[in-house]
């Protein structure tokens, strides 16, 4: 009984697969690298600039920056609409170019990088603080300018604290739903990533396309982190091997 | 008589290759506050941990802000708090070697003294990392990174690393204190060589008395962030101008003192009359003589000398390879509470002729090593 029901499910998971419309596959992974690679790139800018600095003013800002994680990602998403919507001041301000952001494929990688971003921040932040101050200072003594003590010293030094922070930017940029919902909705070929078509697959009642998607998920994920770590190691082994000493 | 031009007024105290500080900073237990001048003769600082010598040096590298005061290097202004000068520690060319050398881990050799060169062609910097290395004998390491290299191969990089950007002034932060022993006279003939050929300002900071006085031509006493001593090195260890440099400078037997005549004091604690070369016009203060300048004489010397002899009996001593530490009671035997009145370092060798002669010895203070600092 229990076999026959599973054979079932694997025979018409097949035979669902083939008059699937993939797109949500290739939506969820250019909104999930092209979040990620703001997300990098902001939220190292901010864990740098924070790094370092201790005033009261700054808890507010620390605030401001977790907050995206703290709060339920429908909170942000609506906040996002609000931000972004037709009368809303980067909407209205958008809306002169003759851009719209709201129901876009730009909202999906707003909704990702926002809700991703504390992530990285916090682990870049974590990173950059726990360098010795020192390889810092002597870069300085030695005439680099502060761009360079970044790149060529903070940087690398933090490497290992910063590709984890990646990795978990990733993940999250991947698996958004409740933000992307609120700003982004589900427009089959434009704005519906996989949670987002598992969700509607769900509730029309679709289980079997539902299963193929978390599974198609779980592949991507898996598939994705492995390369990002075998990238990362693999890249520079001698240079990798002193953080891992 | 040969006449001679005044020097321009507006040079006078700014002369090329020097280096004039004024700072004060005030640290979490004191302020950092010292006036100094330093040419091409090495300084060295000597202080115990937490006297502000690392900050100095910071301060001077320009890593850290001082409160107010100016910093001249080569009759150019690095800072200069009234008229709100701050060069910032990249344009300074002020070379600093940090306590625990700070190499790069993520860079080879070469790649950490090659940080600080202009940009070069490849062949040329090569070249100039080759020779920077060659000039502190590590010429070998070029392709290793710095967890493959020893206390003093990191050492020498980080030396040929700070040289690398030609620096106007050397400062070095306890350059031979995470150092084995064996290794440490090495070092100290290649930093002497460095110093040799380098003869710019050069600042060495140092809680080890030897390594101040072996490496530094003169001599800085550092104590809770003022300078307590400066000037040549014999000067400060024959007449130290205070106790605490005194005791800074490795000194180890003092008595409260009283002057009683010309030339003779009353050595309260060791309670005894002393004669001394010259106690100048102190009245009260202490007086003080270095362990290996105590005399132990020969029983038939002893009747015959002059002056400064006292019958003593040993507490107890503590040996080093070559040397040993006897810590003296004056004028009586032990009382069993280990306290002590002088300790006397002497060698082994001349230990061995006179362990088995019968207590009490006869030690003699020579009035030339005692010297007497005012309270």
């Amino acid at each position: 009984m229990g076999s026959f029901t599973a054979s079932h499910v694997i025979v018409s998971f097949v035979a669902s697969l083939a008059p699937m419309d993939w797109s949500p596959v290739w939506i969820s992974l250019k909104t999930s690298i092209v979040a990620t690679a703001i997300t990098f790139v902001v939220g190292i800018a901010a864990a740098a600039w924070r790094a370092g600095r201790a005033s009261p003013a700054m808890a507010l800002v620390d605030g401001i920056f977790l907050l995206p994680l703290v709060l339920p990602p429908t909170v942000v998403g609506f906040f996002l609409l609000l931000l972004f919507g037709r009368n809303g001041p980067l909407g209205k301000a958008l809306l002169q170019f003759g851009a719209t952001i709201i129901f876009s494929w730009t909202a999906t990688v707003i909704a990702a990088a926002v809700v991703s971003f504390p992530l990285m921040y916090l682990t870049a932040r974590a990173a950059l603080e726990q360098l010795d101050p020192r390889f810092l200072q002597a870069a300085r003594t030695l005439g680099a300018s502060e761009w360079r003590v970044f790149h060529a010293i903070a940087l690398p030094l933090a490497w290992p604290g910063v590709l984890a922070g990646t990795i978990l930017t990733f993940a999250r940029a991947l698996g958004e739903f409740g933000a992307t919902l609120m700003i982004a909705g589900n427009i089959p070929g434009r704005t519906a990533t996989i949670p987002i078509a598992i969700y509607f697959a769900v509730e029309a009642n679709d289980l079997q396309r539902a299963i193929a998607w978390c599974l198609i998920d779980v592949v991507i994920s898996l598939a994705l982190l492995g390369a990002l770590y075998y990238w990362s190691y693999g890249q520079r082994p001698s240079r990798a091997l002193w953080a891992r000493r | 008589m040969v006449l001679r031009a005044a020097p321009e007024p507006g040079l006078v105290g700014s002369t090329l290759m020097a280096l004039e500080i004024e700072i004060s900073k005030r640290l979490p237990d004191f302020t950092l506050s010292v006036q100094f001048s330093a040419d091409e003769q090495t300084v060295g600082i000597l202080g115990p941990s937490g006297a502000g010598k690392t900050m100095l040096l910071h301060c001077i590298a320009g890593l850290v802000r001082p409160d107010r005061g100016r910093i001249v290097l080569d009759g150019e202004v690095l800072l200069d708090t009234d008229r709100h000068i701050r060069v910032p520690a990249r344009n300074r060319r002020i070379g600093l070697l940090f306590q625990h050398y700070a190499l790069f881990p993520h860079r080879t050799v070469a790649e950490n003294v090659a940080f600080g060169l202009p940009s070069l062609s490849a062949d040329e910097r090569l070249n100039r990392v080759r020779a920077l290395l060659e000039r502190t004998h590590a010429a070998e390491l070029q392709e290793r990174y710095p967890r493959e290299l020893s206390g003093g191969e990191q050492q020498r990089v980080a030396l040929a690393r700070a040289l690398a950007i030609e620096p106007r002034a050397l400062l070095l932060d306890e350059p031979l204190s995470a150092l084995d022993t064996h290794l440490r006279s090495q070092i100290e003939t290649q930093l002497h060589e460095t110093f040799a050929s380098f003869r710019r300002p050069a600042l060495l900071v140092t809680h080890n008395v030897e390594e101040a006085y072996s490496l530094g031509e003169r001599l800085m006493v550092l104590s809770r962030g003022q300078i307590a001593a400066f000037g040549p090195k014999e000067a400060i260890f024959r007449h130290p101008p205070n106790l605490e440099v005194a005791q800074l400078s490795g000194c180890k037997n003092f008595s409260r003192m009283t002057a009683v005549a010309a030339n003779l004091i009353e050595a309260i604690d060791w309670n005894c009359r002393l004669q001394i070369e010259s106690g100048g016009s102190i009245t009260s203060g202490h007086v003080g003589i270095r362990a290996h300048h105590i005399d132990f004489l020969e029983s038939h010397d002893a009747e015959n000398a002059e002056n400064n002899v006292f019958p003593c009996w040993l507490v107890r001593s503590s040996e080093t390879p070559f040397r040993i530490t006897l810590f003296l009671r004056l004028h009586r035997p032990p009382d069993g509470s280990g306290a002590h009145d002088l300790q006397a370092e002497v060698f082994k060798e001349k230990w061995e002729r006179f362990r088995r002669r019968p207590l009490p010895w006869h030690v003699r203070l020579p009035p030339d090593s005692l010297f007497v600092v005012p309270d």
